[in-house]
């Protein structure tokens, strides 16, 4: 199990990340932000002249939320790939880690718990670029911050622990482009998932980004109920979950072979 | 001054991606993603765009040829930067490449021509892909592939250049820093007519626009003179950008 080591591991990314800060800033808030003016303001001119709203929406308002956790997940894929492949083959600062007190389980728990840390960072302050630009019609588009660290989570665990069985980064650019690519743009993100084909709506309930969406989007706009909160929500607690207890595998076999 | 050894470098290339030919396959899947989601999903929400000079086009037709372009840019900044780098820092392919009868500019134009030969295949296919969808109005369209390669020419030309003053992978945030807002803002997504008058003046003179400019013209089948002035553009920078990456590898490369 994951003790106070993993607070170490947190501290350590943090140390570096004072170093590597320019990336975080980018990959979390600037391009949200940018694809916010470009797909809200540009592209959302032409919908709500065509259109009126969009789920009773403008489009701004409505493309906002789906950003804000999509930002979430395209930060966990990269955090939890490349860099997992760096840490336990590359220049294996994993193995430095458990070296000293602090075992596989910390390690693992600190690395994900890291990024989740930064998207959540990340989320409020694009939250608060979104809100100056009228974009977060209620109070409750506080609780959005929220559905992207749980975004975050339900991306990272998983990832992070297939990342400590992999040999070579081969797989890498394969998961990018087959499957954080397509969630983002299919997720109820850019456009209602009723508009896609019939066949196609229900995969995306197996989309954890579809939930982060549902999810942000009720609280950026005040209208989620109960039950579809607690529904949501443990979709994204699932997900994260076993992402969870299978990084712990295969960090352990990995780093105490 | 340029001997035909920079196809060896090519020949090398394409060996090495025997072994990678899942990435070599998805990497048209992106543009294809984008256009089957944004440009159908998005374009039952925005009905059709104005673009001057034509009238009213369905918005599939006219975010098609943006996604060509800034696929075709992305690529070959993709080959010329990370890769590129990668050759030259960590796996010192380049060094290896030197100590043969190859020079610096053969490792120049031999990456470059890399980058230009695939992304020429993946402009082909989508552009196949776009016919098939009924997005293609005219048969100028054909043009649209070799206008894709000289997009990839003019911004391999610019990132391998730049990769040369590259120190760490932390420097290559800069790459996405220029390509995300030229991917979004060079009239890909929305009409010209979206900025305000002083932004399009600044717009038009960004370079991917040149390409979505060139590539939608071509396949609207919109001739025009501004086109010349597109073409220009694109071949400058990338004979620039190819003439300062090669001065600056023989610096590097060959002290």
């Amino acid at each position: 199990m994951a003790g106070p080591g993993a607070l170490a591991v947190v501290q350590h990314q943090l140390f570096v990340t004072r170093r590597f800060w320019r990336s975080s800033v980018f990959l979390f808030i600037l391009t949200p932000v940018l694809y916010l003016g470009a797909m809200g303001f540009g592209l959302g001119g032409l919908i709500d002249e065509e259109q009126g709203t969009v789920e009773g929406l403008s489009y701004l308002q409505f493309v906002a939320p789906g950003l804000l956790v999509a930002a979430a997940m395209q930060g966990a894929g990269s955090d939890s790939l490349w860099p997992i492949m760096a840490g336990m083959k590359w220049i294996r600062v994993f193995h430095a880690m458990v070296a000293t007190p602090v075992g596989p389980a910390d390690v693992f728990t600190g690395t994900v718990g890291w990024g989740v840390l930064r998207a959540t960072a990340g989320s409020a302050v694009f939250l608060g670029v979104a809100a100056a630009f009228g974009a977060v019609p209620s109070l409750y588009g506080v609780f959005a911050i929220a559905a992207a660290g749980l975004c975050a989570a339900a991306f990272a665990a998983p990832l992070t622990a297939f990342s400590a069985t992999q040999e070579t980064d081969q797989r890498f650019p394969v998961i990018m482009r087959l499957g954080i690519l397509p969630l983002f743009l299919i997720s109820g993100t850019f456009f209602p998932v009723s508009q896609l084909p019939g066949v196609i709506q229900p995969l995306t309930w197996l989309s954890p980004l579809w939930h982060a969406v549902v999810l942000s989007r009720g609280a950026t706009t005040g209208s989620l109920g109960l039950a579809s909160a607690v529904v949501h929500t443990a979709v994204l607690i699932g997900c994260a979950a076993a992402g969870w207890f299978w990084g712990m595998r295969t960090f352990t076999r990995r780093l105490y072979p | 001054m340029i001997s035909t050894l920079f196809l060896r470098v090519m020949e090398r290339n394409l060996m090495a991606y025997r072994r990678m030919w899942l990435i070599f396959l998805t990497g048209f899947a992106e543009p294809v993603f984008y256009l089957l989601s944004i440009g159908i999903g998005v374009g039952a929400l925005v009905g059709s765009v104005e673009v001057p000079g034509h009238g009213l086009v369905p918005y599939e037709t006219f975010v098609a040829p943006g996604l060509l372009a800034a696929a075709a840019m992305t690529g070959s900044v993709f080959d010329t930067t990370f890769n590129f780098f990668f050759k030259y820092k960590y796996s010192k392919s380049f060094d290896a490449m030197l100590a043969t009868p190859l020079r610096t500019t053969d490792v120049a134009f031999g990456e470059m021509g890399w980058a230009l030969s695939r992304g020429t295949f993946y402009a082909a296919v989508f552009l196949v892909m776009m016919v098939v969808l009924g997005l293609v109005a005219s048969p100028w369209a054909v043009l649209a592939v070799p206008a894709a390669m000289l997009i990839g020419f003019a911004f391999a030309g610019a990132g391998m250049a730049a990769t040369t003053w590259m120190r760490s992978f932390v420097d290559f945030d800069f790459v996405g820093i220029v390509l995300v807002p030229l991917f979004l803002f060079s009239a890909t997504f929305f009409p010209l007519s979206r900025y305000p008058d002083t932004v399009q003046w600044v717009v038009r003179f960004t370079p991917l626009y040149q390409g979505v400019h060139l590539v939608r013209s071509l396949t609207l089948g919109d001739l025009q003179w501004s086109l010349v002035f597109n073409v220009a553009y694109l071949a400058a920078m990338g004979l620039v950008g190819v003439r300062v990456a090669s001065r600056r590898l023989t610096v590097l490369l060959q002290p």
